[in-house]
């Protein structure tokens, strides 16, 4: 709704049709805090709250704004997205986790990033569609990843709404005397089914990963992309490289007429059993150069199970961009910079695009404050940290606390103990001040740390720091610590 | 010998070189700038397209900081970027661009284990656009080794295996072969007393452990300064086992 969006506070409510009742079909934060339910009928929410604001509720823009929900997971998470009406998303995440820094990263940077444009979401990873569903309604993490194998045991205490059954059944279970997941496994399944019908049985098998369960893809229509199908189905890790050639070579050229190059490129296998497995690549930079991609796709190949074999074969480019070229470097006037984007993606697409990272200067005088990972192509902005301060080659996670002997208030101490060992300083210089950066916390106001730099009798360095007020210099009480080792 | 023979001789070496499939290019060196060191390594320097150990000795083979500032020196001395693969993220940039290597010019990789370590340190010798490519390894066995040298050679890149153990009693496994060309140990000596109080420019020991087609060697240096150069105090120049280890160091 944008700026038309009444304001979060407000007890807004959503108001649909059930034959002839008009009923709740969605309520907000403050709302549901005022006793409103969904299902609740309107007359009575009027009656429990007065002041609600009601606006008719409209599944046709739900399901249109759900689905673009979904490209937007399609384009950044992962290959295989589908919407789950009315309130969910189902990602398969197989072959995409890598690019995100594994599962609980993936999970969590994508509830935080919904967060941030205000929806509020929860989320879970497991085996099957049918746990995943039911963990991340029920479960009281917001993200939670189920243990692999262990799925079904671990929504078993879940109720029963989680198991996605209509309405009818779910309240003829309640009525039975079901409330959990567990309850529903544990009894014989044939009475429930000649009760319910097939579907409830099918449910509890998908749950358990006995039957399987495709996600069928979200696809939009102005994607480039390039497809084969095979007559014979297709196996060996070979002829799965050869084609992924060839597609990639009509999909540059589909790329080349458009003029744009591929940010992610999505290859989809359908296997005889009409279940799916994919590769998901990215890269820093629009690319349509079919060696380097080659490189990245074929790379991958070996995470794939064919199976029984793969009848067809889509390779996608889930996120364009605009390929601008750019003059090469001639080398009359200046040397040429190798092209690190190569390197970069072949390592990215292998152990993770976090993994990768250039360190720039932040200004900041504590030291473990004095740096920040930055991508690994950001342009060099030739800064660098002020000369002249000695700084220590490895930097201690968190300072160790040491024992010290030293004279008050302005020497370098005469002897410490390390991790148990005792080190007898012969040569110190120091002390160089940094103060608490009070404009980012109160409590920064008062501290202070005074370091110097050690060296024992054998020769080796040590970055030490006494922490604590003026006046814990003063009287000797401030504590030790050893922050860095220098070479 | 007479300079016919010389003349034989000459022309065999080529004709084992190229058997090794080694073209004159590629024997091309990096200098460390000191005729004491540089004469002791055959071409007159570090070979550039070829592998590298350096270890820390003493206390400093689980940290490896004085490891790490040598390998940083040497890096900074070649041209282009510099790709550093770690697994343990405690390295302190400010002390690299103190050494010569500006932050612009490093690509850092932190891998999750040994075995990625290793595929990311061969992936960036292979690229051939960089300048030096610095690993910390634990582990180094000699087939993996032997990869990584033909790597350097293929992308003609310097490749510097900074060897980092887990633990002091792990650091015999540094006399274990492998296919590396030079084998460095840098251990922290005391440095020299000031005549102010303070702490005066790093002392190392720097031991040339294993050099390919050479002998070893130790010398006496003083540490990397801000371009990544060390230097051979004349005071202590002689430190070749020949001279015999003995010398006292006159009190300042």
């Amino acid at each position: 709704m944008g700026a038309a969006a009444p304001p979060a506070d407000k007890r807004l409510v959503l108001v649909g049709r059930d034959g002839s009742r008009r009923i709740l079909t969605a309520v907000s934060r403050p709302a549901e805090q005022a006793g409103l339910r969904i299902g609740m009928a309107l007359t009575k929410a009027h009656a429990l709250v007065p002041d609600i604001l009601t606006l008719p509720a409209d599944p046709a823009a739900d399901a249109a704004a759900l689905e673009r929900l979904a490209l937007w997971a399609l384009q950044h998470y992962a290959p295989i997205v589908s919407p789950d009406p009315p309130d969910g998303l189902v990602i398969d995440t197989t072959g995409a986790d890598h690019l995100h820094g594994g599962e609980a990263r993936m999970l969590s940077g994508l509830v935080n990033r919904l967060g941030a444009s205000g929806i509020f979401a929860r989320a879970a990873i497991a085996d099957t569609w049918g746990a995943a569903h039911a963990a991340a309604r029920f479960l009281a993490d917001p993200t939670s990843i189920l243990p692999t194998g262990a799925g079904a045991k671990a929504v078993s205490s879940l109720p029963i709404p989680g198991l996605r059954l209509p309405p009818e059944t779910a309240a003829g279970l309640h009525v039975l005397g079901f409330s959990t997941i567990g309850d529903v496994l544990a009894v014989p399944r044939a009475p429930l089914v000649q009760r319910f019908g097939p579907l409830l049985g099918r449910r509890l098998d998908q749950l358990q990963g006995v039957v399987c369960e495709p996600v069928d893809p979200l696809r939009d229509a102005e994607r480039v992309s390039a497809r084969r199908v095979f007559g014979e189905p297709i196996g060996a890790p070979e002829t799965i490289a050869r084609y992924t050639v060839a597609l990639i070579g009509d999909l540059c050229r589909e790329l080349e007429k458009r003029g744009l190059g591929a940010r992610r490129l999505d290859l989809l296998f359908h296997r005889v059993d009409n279940s799916l497995q994919a590769i998901r690549i990215g890269t820093a930079r629009p690319v349509r150069d079919e060696k380097r991609l080659a490189r990245l796709l074929c790379d991958r190949i070996e995470t794939i199970e064919p199976g029984f074999g793969i009848e067809i074969m889509e390779l996608s480019a889930t996120l364009a961009e605009p390929l601008v070229l750019a003059q090469a470097a001639t080398s009359l006037i200046e040397t040429e910079e190798a092209d690190l984007a190569g390197l970069v993606d072949v390592i990215a697409n292998r152990i993770g695009a976090r993994r990768l990272y250039r360190i720039a200067p932040v200004e900041s005088d504590v030291p473990e404050r004095s740096v920040r990972r930055i991508a690994p192509l950001a342009l060099d902005s030739g800064a660098t940290w002020p000369e002249g301060w000695p700084r220590p080659a490895r930097l201690l996670a968190r300072p160790e606390e040491i024992e010290v002997m030293a004279l008050v208030p302005d020497h370098p101490p005469a002897f410490f103990t390390w991790r148990g060992v005792r080190r007898r300083v012969t040569r110190a210089d120091g002390p160089e001040r940094i103060f608490g950066e009070w404009w980012k916390r109160d409590a920064e106001l008062a501290a202070v740390r005074d370091y110097f730099q050690v060296e024992d009798e054998a020769g080796e360095r040590f970055w030490l720091f006494r922490s604590g007020s003026e006046a814990e210099a003063l009287s000797g009480t401030g504590r030790w610590f050893l922050h860095g080792i220098f070479a | 010998m007479s300079a016919a023979a010389n003349a034989v001789v000459a022309d065999l070496r080529d004709r084992i070189r190229q058997f090794d499939g080694r073209a004159a290019g590629d024997r091309a060196v990096l200098p460390f700038g000191v005729p004491e060191i540089d004469g002791r390594l055959p071409g007159g320097g570090l070979a550039l397209a070829s592998l590298h150990e350096v270890c820390g000795g003493g206390a400093d083979a689980v940290e490896g900081a004085a490891a790490m500032l040598f390998a940083a020196g040497i890096a900074a001395r070649t041209k282009g970027q510099v790709l550093w693969c770690l697994t343990r993220p405690d390295l302190f940039a400010p002390a690299l661009a103190q050494a010569g290597l500006a932050p612009g010019r490093v690509l850092y990789v932190e891998a999750g284990d040994e075995k990625s370590l290793l595929l990311c340190f061969e992936e960036g010798l292979r690229h051939g656009g960089l300048g030096a490519v610095v690993a910390e390894v634990a582990r180094l066995s000699m087939t993996a080794s032997r990869r990584l040298q033909l790597a350097a050679e293929a992308g003609g890149t310097l490749a510097i295996a900074l060897r980092r153990f887990r633990h002091r009693r792990e650091a015999d496994a540094f006399a274990l072969p492998s296919a590396a060309v030079t084998r460095w140990r840098v251990s922290q000596r005391p440095s020299a007393p000031l005549p102010v109080p303070g702490i005066g420019r790093a002392r190392w020991l720097l031991e040339l452990m294993r050099c390919r087609a050479g002998e070893t060697a130790e010398f006496e240096v003083e540490a990397s300064d801000g371009e990544g150069r060390i230097a051979f105090s004349p005071r202590l120049a002689d430190r070749s086992p020949a001279a015999g280890h003995g010398r006292r160091r006159a009190a300042g």
